[in-house]
C-alpha cells in the first residue's frame, strides 16, 4: 500500500493545502509520494521534498502539464496509479477538476472532500452543504480522494525526500488554455489565511467593502464575502465563501453584514473564533457566534479599525 | 447542434435536513424536492444557446426515480424539446451516473453537453468530469461563460484564483458554475405544453449498465453543533474579548 498525493501549486509556488493533503495520507498510513506537474517547477518539486512524511516527490516538468489542464493531468496521473493503492489531492477547484477523471479512467469511484480518516478505506464527508457528515467505506483496489484542507492539521517541515524524473508526456488535442485573469492582492489567501473579515448584502454596494480593508491590514486578514455579495455583484465570486465558494477555517473569522444562510454556513462554521457584526439582532449568524455584536456596520466598523 | 443537458431531482434548497434517527441516511419522506439549481442553470444556458440559434435540438435527460419526470417536465417547459428518463429506485453514484448518461451520448451523439457542477444532495462534483473521461470527451468544469465558434468552445471557468479561460474541442463536456446564467421560471402556457412534450423512459438494463457500487454508505450523522456565544455590548468589549478571552488577536 502506498499513497501519491497531488501537489498543488501556482506560480512556482507549493501552496500550504498541499501539506493538508498529506496529512490526510498519514492517517491513512502508508509511504507517501507527492506527484509534481507543471511547467518550470523544480523549486515546488524543492518545496514538496521539504514536507514531513513524504518519501518521494516525482516531478513532471513539461509544457504538457502548464495551466494544470484536466486532461493531460488525469493521463499522468493513470500512467502512474498502477504503483499505489491511494491518490489523494486538494479539494481544489483544480482537484475538482482532474480527480473524478482519474477515477473514471480508472472504472472506480471517486471520494470527494474527506474531513476525517477513520481507516484505509473508510472516510468521513460532508454532504449537504455540511448539514450532514457521511461514512462512506470503499471497496475499490484503487482510491481516488479529494481533501477538504480544514479538515486536517498541516504537516510541517523538516523532511528531505529524493526527487525523481518521470519521462511520461501526455499528448493532450482537446483542450488549450487561452488565459488567467487571477485576483491580484497583496493579502493572504482566503483559504490559508488565519483571519478573514467577510463581508455580506449588508454592506450595501460593492464601494462600501473598502470599511474591510483597513481591519483586514491591522489583523493581517484576508477578506472574504457571503454569495449574496456575490450575487448582487459587489465583489468577484473568487472572494466567495459557503458551499459553492471557499471552505474556511481560520482562527478568527468576522462576519459583517452576513445574516448567516446555511449556505454560508458551510464554508465557515469550523473556525475557530467567529465574530457576527449586524444590525439586525434575529439574524441566524448569531446562533453560531462566539461573540455577537448587534450594530450598524457603518458606524462599527471605523471605530474597530481606529481601536484595533 | 444537438445539445444534451442532464438534470437531477433533489432536496428543494431551501428545505431544512433531517438525518433519520437510525443514522442510515437523510430522511426525504415528505421532502419538498426540486431541479438541483446547477442543474437549472444548465438548462437555461442550453436554451439560450438555441435561442441565440447556435443550438438546434435541446434534449433533458434525468437519472432516478419515477417522480424525477416532474424534473424532466420542468425542464420540457423551460424549453427542452424532449426528455429522457432512466429510471431507477437503486441510490446511484456518480460512476455509473457518468456510465449511463455515456450510453445516452452515443446514442443521442450531441455536439454538447451541459450538467451542473454539482448537486445539492451529495455535493460530489463528479459527474460531468467522469461523463468527460468516459466518452472520451474534453472538460470544460465551473463554467461562467460558454461561447460557441468555430466548431469550438471557449469556456471561462471560476477557479480559485479567479477565472481561466480554455478552449475545447466539439463535442465536448461543460458543467455549470453559478454566475453562468440566472435561470428563468417557466410560464404557465409552456407548462401545459410541456405536457404534451415526448418523454421516453428506459432502464440501466436497456442502456446495458450494471448500477451497482463499490461505495457502501455506512452512516449519516449530524454535524457537531455549534453552539453560539455571547452579545457584546460595544467595539471596545468586542476587542476586549478577542484579546483577553479568546486570545486570537494581539
Amino acid at each position: 500500500m502506498s499513497i501519491l498525493v497531488l501537489a498543488e501549486h501556482h506560480d512556482g509556488v507549493l501552496t500550504g493545502a498541499t501539506a493538508h493533503a498529506v496529512a490526510a495520507a498519514k492517517q491513512i498510513g502508508a509511504d507517501i509520494d507527492i506527484l509534481v506537474a507543471g511547467e518550470n517547477v523544480a523549486a515546488v518539486a524543492e518545496s514538496a521534498a521539504r514536507l514531513d512524511s513524504v518519501n518521494k516527490v516525482r516531478v513532471a516538468d513539461n509544457t504538457a502539464y502548464a495551466h494544470q489542464l484536466a486532461e493531460p493531468l488525469s493521463m499522468l496521473i493513470c500512467e502512474l496509479a498502477g504503483d499505489y493503492s491511494h491518490v489523494l489531492a486538494v479539494a481544489s477547484t483544480t482537484g475538482k477538476n482532474i480527480m473524478p477523471r482519474v477515477a473514471a479512467l480508472k472504472d472506480v469511484s471517486q471520494i470527494s472532500e474527506i474531513i476525517a480518516v477513520e481507516s484505509a478505506d473508510t472516510f468521513k464527508r460532508p454532504i449537504y452543504a455540511g448539514n450532514a457528515i457521511a461514512t462512506v467505506q470503499s471497496a475499490d483496489a484503487l482510491k481516488v480522494i479529494t481533501v477538504r484542507p480544514t479538515g486536517f492539521d498541516a504537516v510541517g517541515e523538516g523532511g528531505s525526500a529524493a526527487i525523481t524524473e518521470i519521462d511520461f508526456v501526455a499528448d493532450n488535442t482537446q483542450s488549450s488554455f487561452i488565459k488567467e485573469e487571477l485576483a491580484q492582492s497583496d493579502r493572504p489567501e482566503l483559504s490559508a489565511a488565519k483571519v478573514v473579515v467577510s463581508g455580506g448584502r449588508g454592506m450595501g454596494n460593492g464601494e462600501n467593502f473598502k470599511l474591510l480593508n483597513g481591519i483586514a491590514d491591522k489583523l493581517g486578514a484576508a477578506i472574504g464575502a457571503s454569495r449574496a455579495a456575490v450575487d448582487a455583484g459587489f465583489v468577484p465570486n473568487d472572494m466567495q465563501v459557503g458551499q459553492t465558494g471557499k471552505i474556511v477555517a481560520p482562527d478568527l473569522y468576522i462576519a459583517v453584514g452576513i445574516s448567516g444562510a446555511i449556505q454560508h454556513l458551510a464554508g465557515m462554521k469550523d473556525s475557530k473564533v467567529i465574530v457576527a457584526i449586524n444590525k439586525d439582532e434575529e439574524a441566524p449568524i448569531f446562533q453560531i457566534a462566539d461573540y455577537g455584536l448587534v450594530a450598524d456596520l457603518f458606524e462599527a466598523l471605523p471605530d474597530l479599525e481606529q481601536k484595533l | 447542434m444537438k445539445i444534451l443537458v442532464a438534470v437531477k431531482r433533489v432536496i428543494d434548497y431551501n428545505v431544512k435536513i433531517r438525518v433519520k434517527p437510525d443514522n442510515s441516511d437523510v430522511d426525504l419522506t415528505n421532502v419538498k424536492m426540486a431541479m438541483n439549481p446547477f442543474c437549472e442553470i444548465a438548462m437555461e444556458e442550453a436554451v439560450r444557446l438555441k435561442e441565440r440559434g447556435v443550438g438546434t435540438e435541446v434534449v433533458a435527460v434525468s437519472i432516478g426515480p419515477k417522480a424525477a419526470q416532474e424534473q424532466l417536465r420542468t425542464a420540457l417547459a423551460l424549453g427542452a424539446d424532449r426528455a429522457i428518463h432512466v429510471e431507477t429506485d437503486e441510490r446511484i453514484e456518480s460512476l455509473a451516473v457518468a456510465k449511463l448518461l455515456t450510453k445516452v451520448v452515443e446514442e443521442e451523439q450531441p455536439s454538447l453537453v451541459i450538467v451542473g457542477k454539482q448537486a445539492i444532495d451529495t455535493d460530489n462534483n463528479q459527474t460531468g468530469q467522469m461523463l468527460a473521461a468516459l466518452t472520451g470527451l474534453s472538460q470544460g468544469t465551473f463554467a461562467s461563460e460558454v461561447i460557441i465558434e468555430g466548431g469550438k468552445a471557449k469556456v471561462t471557468r471560476e477557479v480559485d484564483g479567479g477565472l481561466q479561460a480554455i478552449e475545447l474541442s466539439l463535442p465536448a463536456i461543460v458543467t455549470t458554475d453559478l454566475r453562468l446564467n440566472e435561470p428563468r421560471y417557466a410560464k404557465l402556457p409552456d407548462i401545459m405544453k410541456a405536457k404534451k412534450k415526448p418523454l421516453d423512459t428506459k432502464t440501466p438494463a436497456d442502456l446495458g449498465i450494471e448500477v451497482a457500487s463499490n461505495i457502501t454508505l455506512l452512516k449519516v450523522e449530524s454535524p457537531a453543533e455549534r453552539q453560539g456565544g455571547v452579545k457584546v455590548g460595544s467595539v471596545d468589549e468586542l476587542i476586549d474579548k478577542l484579546k483577553n478571552e479568546a486570545k486570537v488577536i494581539s
